[in-house]
């Protein structure tokens, strides 16, 4: 049941992604993939068991792409795709959809910004319309830009004003990037997000906003040689922009000091331990380590029978939660992150001490080969009920491809999992549990070390 | 140019768009029903099996212990303790969750063909047979009291806490299934074990399966794993009496924004004027950009990232729902323009372009529900509980279609009760305090 997770849902947001184990075997049938001429790409994933269609656009710019001091200016953008074109009234594309019978929306990452429509079948051309016209000729008033602003204050209200473990993760974020832009959180720091201007916004769009950096995603019942079709039609058409800056972003410098947080708020009911390490992500041509780490996390801490599970709550019974996430697919390093919430009557103290004995217990008794072999069949298995959402599908090619990734690493992602040996997740294991690449935080109410 | 383009493609839209969702009706050799969709293009079958009753049979003293028995139903059976038991499903790449509601208690598989009489095999101990070891109970009890501590301090929680607290009072709807610190810290391992078989008999079944099995090989799989259960179970609860006062209640709580919530009385799921309502309710608060609520709070002015309303009609109450939050200072204007809204709506109705609009996308967004085994298993079950029958998901969209603007007017006067409409307001609201009606 959900409920072991709900206090937690807060960190596995801000770490963005949860490792996504699975492609396909059977699935890369279904996959077909191209360019256009002005450098835009192209990836169909058909299912044709109904008359349904998903169409995405992922641009390969997010909110670490966003220039100092504009934090927030990638997702504010987002939100002013849909405020009207020379040819549409602010709020008319939405409309469209919906009296088209379709739902549309958008969302923004640290290394991508998408939207996205769902509609019958016969409706893609529309949406592709729309979409390559937006891409291109926004059309935004002063009154947009105070309005909008407002709303995604809001939102950051909702999302992390509101909840102390929100405001948490982003203290931890920001203590684990020295220099790197991941430190930043996607929403923006509240006092950069009050400035956010027209220009900001516009001059976001200008840069990023091109066919060539783009990458557009059907899904469902769409036929390859008809969306390639359409693509050129509406997509093929836009120019590319020559000027399209290179993706490069500050990287973190060696990591050489522990850091340590403690946050208070009055609204923690529950108190935790979290800690992040430096991590490495999904290299294109070069993702066995990561997909080492991918496994090592699944055998620490995803759920009844993972390791810290074992260890923690069933023997010692000194937590209530524990948990390892790892979100490899990402431009840039990433973080693996572990958890405890500790039983009633442990302190936070104890509860940290008690999961690094775990970490180092485990380092000394290595990989159970069995729990490896389980986890392994359950991967082989998620490419079979994977084919059931291909819209999943869809979001993993994109996700990917705007985090560096081509279909052929991709594609081959499944493979590499499996091939996984136990010594490479001990090294992997070894090489990122460095304490001088960690932060170390403790959510609490007060001042109080013991519940 | 896009007006013209956007009207040519709604002419197609007459034509049905929704894929052949065709339900068989299923009767095991032991006298079980079940809804099936066959197809075996994948090889794995979604299976949903839900008893009615849920959190709501819990005895008023025992509170939450329907939704503790149910954490515990994963929690080891038959010959394997609670990790044993989950090695053995994760052996075979199965999922089953278990999931109570005030409703129901719902089981959703998850199955390969490769291995389903193994994986069905644990499932029918899990159902039949859970060990509710002692060391599981407070195990698992420690994580919901650490749940039911983390909802006290969280604004959402509180809202609707206090909202079906005012509205249904003594009956199950008006506490919350999961219990309180103390309810949860009281419970037994008899009181867990006694409502095992209040909420598990046949006499409260709903089965749906989709995916890659046959009517003869369902037919089997229902009597193994059902068929043994007891004929009856506990009496279900009678029906909710709501006294909706009307007002605003405010809950001070130390936070930057307001959560409201907002009640009013509803309409029951077979009401005549059902689908009138529905439709009104797209065009007021359904939470699309077009939406009313959305346009003069949203849109307009930026007071809030989302408002919605929704009709909820559940087995024992029906009520129109909604909910927005906004910063503290901006909460009491975002609950001025919602009552002005509903007043507006009451007073003068909608347009019949909204209402076609409405029309328009929500008989086309149906069909894009059906997206998955399991999602079309759920919605199945759903039908079934709610009454409907198996031909409903071809003629729904024709009871959409028959609605008029003169019908929506007709309710949107009848339903809409801004005077009645209850703001329950959890933050430091400014300008708000509590009012009695």
């Amino acid at each position: 049941m959900v409920r072991r997770l709900s206090i937690l849902s807060a960190l596995v947001a801000l770490t963005g992604l949860i490792a996504a184990p699975v492609a396909s075997g059977d699935i890369e049938d279904a996959v077909t993939s191209f360019e256009l001429d002005n450098g835009m790409q192209v990836v169909v994933i058909e299912d044709h068991r109904a008359p349904v269609v998903q169409h995405m656009v992922w641009y390969r710019a997010g909110s670490a792409d966003e220039p100092v001091g504009a934090s927030g200016v990638a997702h504010f953008l987002e939100h002013l795709l849909f405020k009207g074109t020379e040819t549409l009234k602010p709020g008319e594309f939405s409309a469209v959809v919906a009296a088209n019978g379709g739902q549309d929306n958008a969302f923004t990452s640290n290394d991508y910004t998408a939207y996205f429509q769902r509609v019958a079948a016969d409706r893609l051309e529309l949406m592709m319309q729309m979409e390559a016209d937006r891409m291109v000729n926004l059309q935004l008033a002063e009154q947009d830009i105070l309005t909008e602003r407002d709303v995604i204050l809001e939102e950051r209200n909702m999302r992390v004003e509101n909840n102390p473990g929100a405001l948490f993760n982003e203290q931890m974020q920001a203590a684990q990037y020295l220099n790197h832009r991941y430190g930043v959180p996607v929403i923006g720091w509240k006092h950069e997000m009050e400035e956010l201007s027209l220009e900001d916004a516009l001059s976001f769009y200008r840069t990023h906003y091109a066919p060539n950096n783009a990458i557009l995603v059907v899904s469902g019942d769409a036929d390859p040689d008809e969306v390639r079709k359409l693509a050129e039609k509406y997509y093929g058409v836009l120019p590319a922009n020559p000027d399209l800056p290179e993706r490069v972003r500050s990287q973190e410098p060696p990591q050489t000091s522990e850091r340590r947080l403690t946050f208070k708020d009055a609204r923690v009911a529950q108190p935790y331990v979290s800690r992040s390490y430096l991590a490495s992500e999904r290299d294109s041509g070069g993702q066995e380590k990561a997909a080492a780490l991918v496994l090592l996390s699944e055998i620490l801490g995803n759920g009844t029978t993972s390791f810290l599970a074992e260890k923690l709550q069933f023997e010692r019974k000194l937590a209530v939660y524990t948990g390892a996430y790892y979100g490899g697919t990402s431009l840039d390093d990433t973080t693996f992150d572990l958890v405890i919430v500790p039983a009633s009557g442990v302190s936070l103290q104890d509860a940290e001490a008690a999961l690094d004995e775990t970490i180092a217990e485990f380092m000394r008794t290595g990989v159970d080969e069995e729990q490896l072999d389980r986890i392994k069949m359950q991967l082989r298995a998620s490419q079979i009920y994977a084919r059931d959402n291909v819209d999943g599908i869809a979001n993993r090619y994109g996700r990917g491809l705007t985090s560096g990734l081509t279909i052929q690493d991709i594609q081959a992602w499944p493979g590499i999992l499996q091939a996984v040996t136990p010594d490479e997740i001990m090294a992997a294991a070894r090489e990122v549990f460095r304490p001088e690449a960690s932060v170390t935080g403790w959510l609490m109410q007060n001042d109080e070390v013991t519940q | 140019m896009m007006r013209a383009f956007a009207a040519l493609f709604a002419v197609f839209l007459a034509l049905p768009a929704l894929a052949e969702v065709k339900v068989q009706e299923v009767t095991s050799p032991a006298g079980i029903n079940a809804w099936l969709v066959e197809d075996h293009s994948i090889p794995f079958t979604a299976l949903e099996v839900r008893f009615r009753g849920g959190m709501s049979l819990d005895a008023p003293d025992k509170r939450g212990a329907v939704y503790l028995m149910t954490a515990l139903i994963e929690e080891g059976a038959g010959e394997l303790d609670a990790r044993a038991h989950a090695r053995a499903i994760e052996a075979l790449a199965a999922s089953f969750r278990y999931e109570a509601t005030d409703d129901a208690v719902a089981v959703s598989a998850r199955f390969l063909s490769e291995n389903r009489d193994e994986a069905l095999a644990l499932l029918r101990d899990a159902i039949h047979e859970p060990r509710f070891d002692p060391e599981a109970i407070e195990r698992v009890r420690a994580q919901v009291i650490a749940g039911r501590e983390s909802a006290s301090k969280d604004p959402n929680d509180i809202a609707r806490a206090t909202l079906n607290a005012l509205i249904y009072g003594d009956h199950p709807y008006g506490s919350d299934g999961e219990g309180t610190v103390e309810s949860v810290s009281a419970l037994s391992r008899d009181d867990i074990v006694a409502v095992h078989s209040a909420v598990f008999a046949r006499d409260r079944l709903y089965v749906s399966a989709v995916g890659d099995i046959t009517p003869e090989e369902l037919g089997e799989v229902l009597d193994s794993l059902l068929a043994d259960l007891p004929e009856t179970g506990a009496p279900l609860p009678g029906s909710a009496d709501v006294t909706i006062p009307g007002g605003v209640k405010v809950v001070e709580f130390d936070t930057p924004q307001s959560v409201a919530v907002f009640a009013q009385d509803g309409i029951d799921r077979m009401a005549p004027d059902f689908f009138a309502a529905y439709v009104l309710n797209e065009v007021l608060g359904s939470g699309s950009f077009e939406s009313r609520l959305m346009q003069e709070v949203r849109e307009k002015r930026g007071l809030t990232y989302g408002v919605y309303s929704y009709l909820a009609p559940r087995d024992l109450a029906a009520v129109y729902l909604g909910s927005v939050a906004s910063g503290n200072d901006r909460i009491a204007e975002a609950i001025d323009v919602i009552r002005a809204e509903w007043e507006q709506v009451a007073s003068e109705g909608i347009s019949a372009q909204e209402v076609e609009d409405a029309k328009t996308y929500l008989t086309g967004a149906y069909p894009l529900r059906f997206d998955g085994n399991g999602p079309i298993a759920r919605i199945l079950t759903g039908m079934q509980m709610e009454g409907l029958p198996a031909d409903y998901i071809a003629t729904r969209n024709d009871q959409i279609n028959a609605v008029t603007v003169e019908d929506v007017n007709r309710v949107a006067a009848e339903l809409l009760d801004p005077e009645g409409l209850q703001f329950v307001v959890v933050g430091q609201p400014v300008g708000l305090t509590d009012t009695v009606n």
